[in-house]
């Protein structure tokens, strides 16, 4: 049984910590670990193992423990936890040991973690000695330096220019010397920094492994290094240990703990573990070449030292090469990446010589390799037997080295032993992957305050506080916050949506469209820019005008559309979808900058700067003709497709006659700051009229109606403007645009290409769900077995005010030749009888947009 | 994390970037007289070498310029940027 000494250890025996491990009170001072708390206490951290149930216990003094993982409820809250590593924080601890080396995620992490950039001439992670000299070296010729340890003792490394991070752990290595570190605030909190630096010097030590040998796992068994660890740091030593080793650093250990040794050097191994009070009763100790003939050795715990391996996580994360050492029985580093250095026993300096033999006689069934995922001996003879080679294989095979410890304690005995087993030399068959995190990070700590409202910016217009007055349901569309629809007494979705329909096709609705992508063309060169990337004609638009246009990507699939007024001859300002707003502008400056660099363009987005409302239907006329008195609305002073610049109260004010609904509609345009005024000047002189706001549930329905698509949900980036229907906006005269030569490949050409339709469900009641697939007539009502040929799927589906009935767009093969028919779409289990039609349902012949 | 030099900006963060795949592959001086196959090469076919090669970034979250690098597909050695138009250095 292991017990706190009297004196001794770098611990403060004058203040108690409030310690309780499942809910047992543990005595603990500053200075302890959870484990040395534990072990002081006589315990081991005590539980059963992942799949075999067996007893484990604490087994390092590290962060490569296998067994000892546990449940931290408070201060803070995380599963699997290596118990060595938890330094005792002044609040005092609570944990627990889930059995099966569980873990359970309870609550939500609310603690404000952070993160933190840094530059650096030199990084030394792992302030041993070592690292210590490395850092000091740099720090005296002037470097900037983070020193970055683990652990939570005193780093003794001074320096203006030296930043010495401890309870810091380096996670991840990435490309340019970027290491990712993850820093303890307090007990709850953790900052992540990520830090570019001119050098990394890798000083993270190495890791002793353990020896496999039959009822290696019993509690009582531990690295014999974590023996020494336990009794110079924390006082913590055992009555009657004994120590197996097959080098001299393990025999080290058993000088200094005066410890019976079994050395394998002199053929001696151990066969068998007894378990006792506290610990272990006695061990079976046997000739290496007569396993039979074993002795008990009396003993409460027993100390194992199977070699080191260098600790090479971020070499290997950049994936530095490494080559096996057969005097020291390791992978050491093979040489180091730019800008790196890999120094001290983390590059196999000062590590023993280990003598040969990686099978040791015994029941292989209880010779354990990798404690935490319950991996045996046999376990590997099983994968070898099977026909594995590969270290890869075995470890996919028998779960090797896949735990949450990483298998930082297996990795080498699982690869030399399988290599033993495949009577390879060990190294043979090589070492896995290394990937980060080097430990495991939650994901609260790397999303640190960029979390709920603070995940991605919220945008929102300058009516958006009317709108919350007003109760709107809100809609995201990409970043942006807009209103849906707005419900007025108790009305549902589609009330107010039928409602809200019926405002615009019968009188006059508002809505607020500020969200619209805007860039400002200007230069000498603009029309003959947008000549390129538009399909349709832009420099015969006249100034005073607008045009509706389409844009392809070079292969002829539709890109974006919008309108585009023109402002002055060298001058358009040009609308994009909302949600696409920014890769519009790339778009167009990436062809402006890498192909047509001789053009003279610039490009603004003025998206923020323009407050747009749509003001839609029959009485529309009359609320601007109100507002703006020196403007003249009449059809042939104003017509369609024409815009008009105003002021209001010396605010200058643009008008454009654009439609997105088909009705007679002006867009009024004013400098966001004056938004608000102006929107309620326009309720105001509305309000006669019964003037109604409308949400983007609205918009969509009145432009289904018309057959308007909306690019993004009625195309997918496989759809030409002929697909839509809108042949009539690709230019014939133009020599070239962008796609242009793409529309004559054989297969742009396919009449069986997927055409936009209409759909109207015979029942005039179903709203087919958007993204449903449509399949041909099926004459006895019952899909034919599968599989069965799609058709195509339905893209928008909406209730119509105007239509008295369901309807919706689809994209059919061969669509256009389909109209009339009756086609099939399974909803729910039934098929539901819908006839193709044209996509333009409402005022085919466009009577209404002049009002 | 890839250190980019901008050309323009200096070195600065991958994340500040975005990829615009194979440099100098140009828009065809005549897309009418193209045929589908020469079409199909400019639109689809890419490089994909195992070690250097010519790449288009643009600097999104700085400048919103383009530029061309050399970059090592293996070892994601960067050798230097240039300017659109120019040829890759030595």
């Amino acid at each position: 049984m292991m017990r706190r000494l009297a004196d001794g250890g770098l611990i403060d025996r004058s203040q108690e910590l409030s310690v309780r491990v499942d809910g047992v009170r543990v005595p603990a001072h500053p200075g302890d670990t959870l484990a040395s708390a534990a072990l002081a206490a006589g315990g081991w951290l005590q539980t059963t193992s992942t799949v075999h149930g067996r007893p484990r216990g604490i087994m390092s003094a590290g962060a490569e423990e296998a067994s000892a993982l546990v449940q931290v409820e408070a201060p803070w809250s995380e599963p699997l936890v290596a118990a060595p590593a938890v330094e005792i924080p002044p609040q005092g601890l609570a944990a627990s040991t889930l059995p099966g080396l569980r873990g359970r995620l309870t609550g939500d992490d609310e603690a404000r973690h952070d993160r933190r950039h840094a530059h650096c001439d030199v990084l030394v992670v792992g302030a041993g000695q070592a690292g210590t000299a490395a850092a000091r070296e740099a720090a005296g010729k002037g470097a900037r330096v983070i020193v970055a340890d683990r652990d939570f003792l005193p780093v003794d490394v001074d320096g203006d220019q030296v930043t010495v991070l401890i309870r810091t752990t380096a996670v991840g290595s990435y490309d340019d010397n970027f290491v990712v570190l993850v820093q303890r605030l307090s007990p709850e909190r953790r900052r992540v920094w990520h830090v570019r630096a001119g050098e990394v010097v890798i000083a993270t030590g190495a890791y002793e492994r353990p020896l496999v040998f039959p009822g290696n796992d019993r509690p009582g068994v531990m690295l014999a290094g974590a023996l020494r660890t336990y009794r110079e740091r924390f006082a913590v030593a055992p009555e009657r240990p004994a120590v197996f080793t097959n080098n001299d650093a393990g025999l080290d250990v058993a000088r200094t703990l005066d410890a019976i040794v079994i050395d394998l050097r002199r053929g001696r191994t151990v066969v068998g573990t007894e378990a006792g009070p506290g610990g272990l009763a006695a061990v079976l100790v046997a000739p290496i070449d007569a396993p039979a003939d074993a002795e008990r050795v009396e003993c409460d715990v027993l100390g194992v030292s199977g070699g080191f391996d260098p600790v090479l996580d971020l070499h290997r994360h950049r994936r530095g090469p490494v080559r096996w050492d057969d005097r020291r029985a390791c992978f050491v580093p093979d040489g180091a990446l730019t800008g790196q250095r890999v120094v001290g026993s983390a590059a196999g300096e000062g590590l023993p010589e280990v003598a040969a033999g990686w099978l040791l006689p015994g029941d292989e069934a209880a010779a354990y390799v990798d404690l935490h995922r319950d991996v045996t001996v046999a376990d590997l003879r099983r994968a070898v037997d099977a026909g594995l080679s590969s270290i890869e294989h075995v470890k996919r095979y028998t779960l090797a080295g896949t735990g949450a410890d990483q298998g930082r304690t297996a990795k080498t005995n699982a690869s030399a032993i399988s290599a033993e087993l495949l009577g390879r030399r060990a190294g043979g068959v090589g070492t896995t992957t290394t990937r980060p995190p080097v430990e495991p990070v939650p994901f609260a700590v790397l999303a640190g305050r960029a979390r709920g409202d603070r995940f991605d910016p919220v945008r929102t217009t300058p009516i958006h506080d009317w709108h919350v007055e007003q109760g709107a349901v809100f809609e995201d569309v990409g970043q942006w916050k807009r209103p849906w629809f707005y419900p007025r007494d108790g009305e549902d979705m589609d009330a107010a949506v039928l409602r809200e329909c019926a405002a615009a096709r019968e009188a006059v609705a508002m809505m607020d469209a500020s969200t619209l992508g805007k860039i400002d063309v200007q230069g000498a060169d603009a029309a003959e820019f947008l000549n390129r990337l538009y399909t349709n004609a832009m420099d015969t638009l006249k100034v005073g005008r607008g045009r509706y246009f389409l844009m392809c990507r070079a292969d002829g699939m539709v890109f974006d559309d919008g309108v585009a007024l023109r402002l002055a001859e060298d001058r358009f300002l040009t609308t994009t979808t909302t949600g696409n707003a920014a890769a519009v502008l790339d778009w167009m400056e990436e062809w402006l900058q890498t192909e047509w660099p001789q053009l003279q363009v610039r490009l603004t987005s003025v998206t923020d700067h323009w407050a747009t409302f749509p003001v839609v239907g029959p009485r529309s006329r009359d609320v601007i003709g109100a507002v703006f008195g020196d403007l003249d609305v009449s059809n042939e002073a104003f017509p369609f497709m024409t815009w008009r610049d105003t002021s209001l109260d010396a605010v200058p004010v643009r008008v454009a006659r654009v439609s997105f609904s088909g009705e007679l509609a002006f867009e009024v345009n004013v400098n966001a700051w004056y938004a608000p005024a102006l929107w309620e000047r326009l309720l105001d002189a509305g309000r006669p009229y019964g003037i109604t706001p409308y949400g983007t549930e609205t918009m969509h329905v009145l432009r289904a109606e018309k057959g308007y698509p909306i690019i993004g949900q009625d195309t997918d980036g496989t759809v030409t403007p002929h697909d839509l229907g809108m042949a009539w906006a690709v230019s014939k005269k133009k020599p070239d645009f962008i796609g242009k030569r793409s529309f004559s490949r054989a297969e742009n050409q396919n009449p069986l290409r997927k055409q936009l339709v209409g759909l109207l469900p015979v029942d005039r009641l179903t709203r087919l769900p958007e993204g449903s697939q449509i399949v041909e007539f099926c004459t006895d009502d019952a899909l034919p077995p599968p599989p069965v040929p799609m058709l195509g799927h339905v893209t928008s589906s909406y209730r119509s005010a105007e239509l008295g009935r369901t309807f919706a767009l689809a994209l059919v093969k061969a669509g256009q030749s389909r109209i009339g028919e009756t086609l099939h779409v399974p909803v729910d289990g039934t098929l539901v009888p819908v006839e193709v039609t044209g996509s333009v349902l409402v005022d085919p012949e466009g009577a209404r947009r002049d009002g | 994390m890839l250190l980019i030099p901008c050309p323009w900006c200096g070195p600065r963060d991958e994340i500040e970037f975005r990829y615009g795949g194979e440099a100098h592959v140009a828009y065809p001086a005549d897309p009418p007289a193209v045929d589908d196959l020469e079409l199909a090469r400019y639109i689809f076919y890419r490089g994909n070498p195992k070690g250097r090669f010519q790449e288009r970034w643009v600097h999104q979250q700085g400048c919103r310029r383009w530029f061309n690098l050399v970059r090592d597909t293996v070892t994601h050695e960067i050798a230097g940027s240039y300017l659109p138009g120019q040829g890759p250095p030595a």
